[in-house]
């Protein structure tokens, strides 16, 4: 059986980040496994600009960005083998690798990092009534379709879901030639980027509905048009607020989850939040030596964050393979949320196993204004952060340093709690 | 006199900016919260670019991904994509790559941002 210090699954901005500071950090024995015929993950469908602000300080297109990685990652000699998928690990970090070519292989790992990404919601948890006829499509589906195979789905488009890539593929698609008529959303606010919205929309004066769904789908072999409606603040549509769009393609951008069957089949303790794994201080799943990092551990919305987060798991690794990693000897001090905030990755810290600094990242599960978050060591207030607004569509952070333990003791739990400002407390965001 | 409403785009705040303009000149911005909005919505009244991403065909079939080298006025966009939906481009095509010099007369040229079979 062939072995090999490090394998890195999915070969996207997490893979390949990770790969990157594994190699730096001393560790040579390294294969990333990618299932496409190529490297850089999603980003290779995502040609509109916007990545890379943070990292690279300039706007670079999906393509533009993954190219830099897999550029830094060939100038570094890693090995990678594309077109090859994960079908299994074993929880003694044994792969099974199916190849088109080489067919099925056996690799013994001594660590293994999971940067599989995320896939978009199907369309059957929807719950839309009606027939399932020729039109429809995910609107991740659509992106590919349009940007890598250059083919446009239709001409006359709904958009379900004001997700990024529904606000994306707005404007792709009227870019193509297509009239989207209107996006659709269920929640009374988007969860895009502003940006989105008005670049993507409003130039080209698309209607965005907040507060409504399809209620309706028609034609039976193909899409003939949709009917849609207002909700209520139950998310149960008004009677009566029905309007009809005649149309010959509906996308569907209801969200992204974490692709998870191999690890879930490996027995790694998920959460049930996030739909990833649970990870400590040191992106460490359940089973010591696994560790995971990008969108298969949480949905980012910023690739940059992706790939800071993905090298943090790869120094991790490099620890642990030079056997520079301290042995969790407790369970470690777990991260409570409280007041909307929904969950945070990490979910345990073990101070003693801390190298550097933590980036404590989460989300909350509705639109906040004039508030704070805070960190808690058990009752203490280490940290606030003022904010004017926070919305579930962007990732927040608190930093977590070694110090405050030193300085306060270990607690019995770290919190993260987003506290309301007095009504006259209007100072802009910012650090105190 | 007359009003422009925008949404500034700098943070999730979202703000609705008001901007009175007379003629070309704009006379005052409110509805901010911070000066990235006034800076935002008087740049956005008076020159908005935009940088354009879109995929070129390519002679031996499929498509490449390319972009505007920099920002173009937002009103040349509908143009530029047009011009780009002409041209049919010879692979393979180099990320980086020049396909277009000028596109819709704003001197700036469109660019290849991945590599073509
Ligand atoms: C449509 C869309 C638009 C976006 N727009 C922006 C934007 O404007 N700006 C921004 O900063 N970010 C944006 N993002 C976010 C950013 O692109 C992602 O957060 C980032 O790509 C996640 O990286 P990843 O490596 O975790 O996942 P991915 O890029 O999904 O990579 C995962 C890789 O793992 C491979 N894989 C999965 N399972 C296996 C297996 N079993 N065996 C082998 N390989 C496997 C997959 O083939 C894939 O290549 C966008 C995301 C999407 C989906
Ligand atoms: S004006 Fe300031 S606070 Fe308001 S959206 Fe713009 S950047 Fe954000």
């Amino acid at each position: 059986m062939k072995q090999c210090d490090l394998v890195i699954v999915g070969g996207g901005p997490a893979g390949l980040a990770a790969a990157i500071a594994a190699k730096k950090n001393g560790i040579n024995d390294i294969l990333i496994v990618e299932r496409d015929e190529k490297l850089g993950g999603i980003l290779n469908q995502c040609i509109h600009n916007g990545f890379g602000l943070h990292t690279f300080h300039e706007e670079l297109t999906g393509p533009e960005y993954a190219y830099r990685f897999i550029q830094m990652a060939e100038e570094l000699e890693i090995p990678y083998m594309t077109g090859s998928m994960v079908l299994d690990i074993t929880p003694e970090k044994k792969l099974t690798v199916i190849n088109r070519t080489e067919g099925v292989m056996e690799i013994q790992a001594k660590s293994v990092i999971l940067a599989m990404g995320c896939r978009e919601r199907p369309r059957g948890a929807l719950n839309i009534p009606g027939y399932r006829p020729m039109g429809i499509y995910s609107a991740g589906t659509a992106q590919r379709l349009v940007n890598v195979d250059g083919f446009l789905p239709g001409k006359e488009v709904v958009i379900l879901g004001s997700g990024d890539i529904g606000l994306i593929m707005a404007r792709r698609m009227t870019l193509e030639g297509a009239k989207v008529k209107v996006v659709a959303e269920l929640m009374p606010y988007s969860g895009g980027l502003k940006r989105n919205i008005v670049q993507c929309l409003d130039d080209f004066g698309i209607p965005l509905k907040l507060s409504h769904t399809v209620v309706e789908i028609k034609g039976k072999q193909k899409l003939e048009g949709v009917t849609l409606a207002r909700v209520d603040e139950h998310n149960r549509p008004i009677p009566g607020t029905e309007e009809y769009y005649a149309c010959d393609t509906l996308l569907l951008s209801c969200g992204l989850i974490p692709e998870n069957e191999l690890s879930r089949e490996m027995g790694i303790a998920m959460n049930p939040v996030t739909n990833g794994p649970v990870v400590d201080e040191s992106l460490e799943t359940s089973i010591p030596g696994v560790f995971v990092c990008g969108n298969v551990l949480h949905v980012h919305d910023l690739v940059d964050f992706v790939s800071e987060e993905a090298a943090v798991a790869g120094r991790n690794a490099a620890d642990y393979i030079r056997g520079n990693m301290e042995e969790k000897k407790s369970q470690g001090i777990p991260v409570e949320t409280e007041g909307g905030i929904r969950y945070s990755v990490p979910s345990v810290v073990e101070p003693e196993r801390m190298h550097e600094p933590v980036k404590v990242r989460f989300r909350v599960g509705n639109v906040y204004t004039n508030c704070y978050i805070s960190l808690y060591l058990d009752d203490i207030r280490i940290q606030r952060k003022k904010r004017q607004i926070v919305t579930p569509g962007e990732m927040e952070e608190m930093v977590l340093k070694k110090e405050f333990f030193q300085e306060y003791g270990r607690p019995e739990k770290i919190r993260i709690v987003l506290e309301q400002a007095k009504q006259d407390d209007r100072e802009v965001n910012g650090n105190e | 006199m007359s009003n422009r409403i925008l949404t500034c785009i700098g943070c999730p705040m979202g703000c609705t900016l008001q901007v009175e303009m007379d003629g070309q000149i704009v006379k005052s911005v409110t509805g901010n919260t911070c000066k990235r909005g006034d800076t935002y919505a008087r740049k956005e009244v008076t020159d908005p670019t935009r940088i354009v991403t879109t995929t070129v065909r390519l002679k031996n079939g499929g498509v490449v991904s390319v972009k505007t080298k920099e920002d173009i006025p937002k009103g040349k966009i509908l143009e530029c994509v047009k011009e780009l939906k002409q041209l049919v481009v010879e692979g393979p095509v180099k990320i980086g790559q020049v396909v277009l010099e000028n596109t819709a007369g704003t001197g700036i040229p469109v660019v290849a941002t991945s590599f073509s079979k």
